[in-house]
């Protein structure tokens, strides 16, 4: 397994772009802190993003899981690339020819992702857990480490994200053709989500909806900002109430650990099919 | 000549250790069947070629066993068959048509990370360099190297694991001439340590120089698979002549050791169909009082031998 990470870290780091991109990824997600320095003072309205309770504990997981998860976009790049430059420097032959097997060749993509996706976890669980002592109102224990689930659906968000880009990066063998294609997914899953509106009812199109893999992604982690309690106080001024269940579900967990094995068996059986 | 001589075909088989065999293997694409029930075996120590012209199904024969190529049907085995292919693979060396790294990285990463992929110590980086010549360039990017210098970076890949074959497909094709006798002295040099080589070409005069084993391949099927010198049963030919020439012409015609005679531009060329050494004939024509001005002993080449062949069938 260290062999097989190896591998995968020489071609990685000797990239260039790969690097640079890895790199400016790791910036971003710290980039988050700098949140914290939004302040708006304006005559008499004086806002300071900090002590509007973003940075609360335990509601900064919840904020900086969801908001941080924008820039596994970087990330997407880097994964698709590292596939799809196997295809189109025909190195995936030399290195099938060099002894490695087709599953090792899978896995070691694999392991790669996983390996960033964790990096990725522990990264905001750091930069959250400094931003929340500095900031935060509470500081008992107890509330500093709960509702930590918002960390395990970051982790499972990105792996299943990546697994994703992986697979397309396999089916498609071009990273520009591969990465279009994400976007013609995201379109399509909307597309079909309307159509069932249409011929059907709501409650039907949200039960198919939530299956499909980009959804059931994004719907891991829901968004953050109606549960602010400056947008809730805003919002019951109007007359509006939310009333919505953020927590993480377990079974969105599983789907998206089910398309994850999906798309790394898929990428196996393609490869395996496949003359080279 | 670097020819791996070996012991008579008659006890071959007892002082050889098999390096591959193939049972009836079956390629199709499609309609097109590129890889015809071809069956061989690749023995240690010997230099073999695939012959064959393009399309042949050479490459398609080289990717099935080095696992990229899916068969259709039949079986093969690396060694002796229990190990599975990609741990065989890993104590083979092989290039196939063109060398495939990463352009990004240098000459040495590249190295180590087949070091890595083949599981063996990155300790020969510098040594297989030196010996293609390339170890003032390891530092460059694969992307800077020339064609020839790309081949022998692969051919110095190939090397790492000092492998007990090395495969090469094509590997002076698309060079230029100081290139391709580069790759030549290489695959010699190669050959004379005692690894065992097989090398697939379109070009009959590179496995002639090179090869003391030959498979023909056409249109996926094999026409011959054996020794070089024995591909047809021919015994050679003698070209002679003399200044009493139709005597000469005569008594070769009676000769029963002869069974095809050609006259043309004072030259007689007469094939024999049993062995016979050329001081025997020349004692035997004496004898008979005449005198000889010229006599040679030839073989076919393997250009003719390999037209002759493809075209008998």
């Amino acid at each position: 397994m260290i062999r097989l990470l190896e591998i995968e870290a020489i071609k990685l780091w000797n990239n260039r772009s790969s690097k640079i991109l890895i790199i400016s990824y790791f910036f971003l997600l710290t980039s988050i802190a700098l949140i914290a320095a939004i302040k708006f003072d304006i005559g008499p309205i004086e806002f300071h993003l900090a002590d509007q309770g973003i940075f609360n504990f335990p509601y900064i997981w919840h904020f900086n899981t969801y908001f941080t998860a924008w820039f596994k976009l970087f990330l997407a790049i880097v994964i698709v690339s590292m596939m799809s430059n196997e295809y189109s420097n025909k190195t995936i032959k030399q290195n099938l020819i060099d002894g490695l097997s087709k599953k090792e060749f899978v896995l070691s993509k694999f392991l790669t992702v996983i390996v960033f996706a964790l990096i990725s976890t522990v990264f905001v669980f750091v930069v959250s857990l400094i931003l929340g002592l500095v900031f935060s109102d509470y500081n008992e224990i107890g509330i500093i480490f709960s509702d930590l689930e918002y960390l395990i659906a970051f982790f499972v968000k990105l792996l299943g994200f990546f697994s994703f880009c992986l697979f397309l990066g396999i089916l498609v063998k071009r990273s520009a053709f591969a990465l279009g294609f994400l976007v013609l997914w995201q379109a399509f899953e909307g597309l079909f989500y309307g159509l069932l509106l249409w011929q059907t009812n709501k409650s039907v199109a949200n039960a198919v909806h939530q299956f499909l893999p980009l959804e059931a992604m994004s719907s891991l982690i829901k968004e953050p900002a109606t549960r602010m309690g400056a947008v809730k106080s805003v919002a019951n001024q109007l007359g509006e109430e939310f009333n919505k269940d953020y927590g993480v579900h377990f079974f969105e967990i599983i789907i998206v650990l089910a398309w994850t094995a999906v798309f790394v068996y898929a990428s196996y059986w393609l490869l395996k099919k496949r003359d080279l | 000549m670097f020819l791996v001589e070996l012991t008579e075909p008659n006890n071959t088989l007892c002082t050889l250790s098999t390096i591959l065999t193939i049972n009836n293997l079956t390629k199709k694409f499609g309609p097109l069947t590129a890889v015809k029930d071809l069956s061989f075996t690749i023995e240690k120590g010997n230099v073999y070629g695939i012959l064959g012209p393009n399309g042949s199904g050479k490459s398609t024969t080289l990717g099935i066993v080095l696992n990229v190529v899916n068969k259709t049907s039949g079986e093969f085995y690396w060694f002796d068959g229990t190990v599975s292919t990609h741990e065989a693979l890993k104590k083979v060396g092989a290039i196939i048509e063109r060398p495939n790294f990463y352009p990004y990285m240098t000459a040495e990463q590249n190295l180590k990370l087949v070091c890595k992929i083949k599981e063996v110590p990155t300790s020969k980086i510098w040594e297989k360099l030196e010996l293609v010549g390339l170890l003032d360039r390891k530092d460059d990017k694969f992307r800077t190297y020339s064609l020839g210098m790309k081949q022998r970076l692969a051919i110095a890949s190939a090397l790492l694991n000092d492998p007990e074959i090395l495969i090469l497909d094509e590997p002076t094709n698309g060079l230029d001439p100081q290139g391709i006798h580069q790759i030549r002295e290489l695959i010699k040099e190669i050959a004379s340590r005692g690894t065992t080589i097989l090398l697939a070409s379109h070009l009959l005069d590179e496995v002639e120089k090179v090869c003391s084993h030959v498979v023909i391949l056409r249109k996926g099927e094999k026409l011959y698979s054996g020794r070089v010198d024995e591909m047809i049963a021919s015994h050679g030919y003698f070209q002679l002549s003399s200044s009493k020439q139709e005597a000469l012409l005569s008594l070769l015609q009676d000769h029963p050791a002869f069974n095809r005679i050609v006259q043309n531009n004072g030259m007689i060329t007469a094939f024999l169909n049993e062995p016979m050494e050329a001081s025997e004939l020349n004692k035997m024509i004496f004898e008979k009082g005449l005198v000889l001005s010229h006599l040679v002993k030839r073989k076919e080449s393997l250009e003719e031998q390999f037209l002759t062949l493809t075209n008998n069938q």
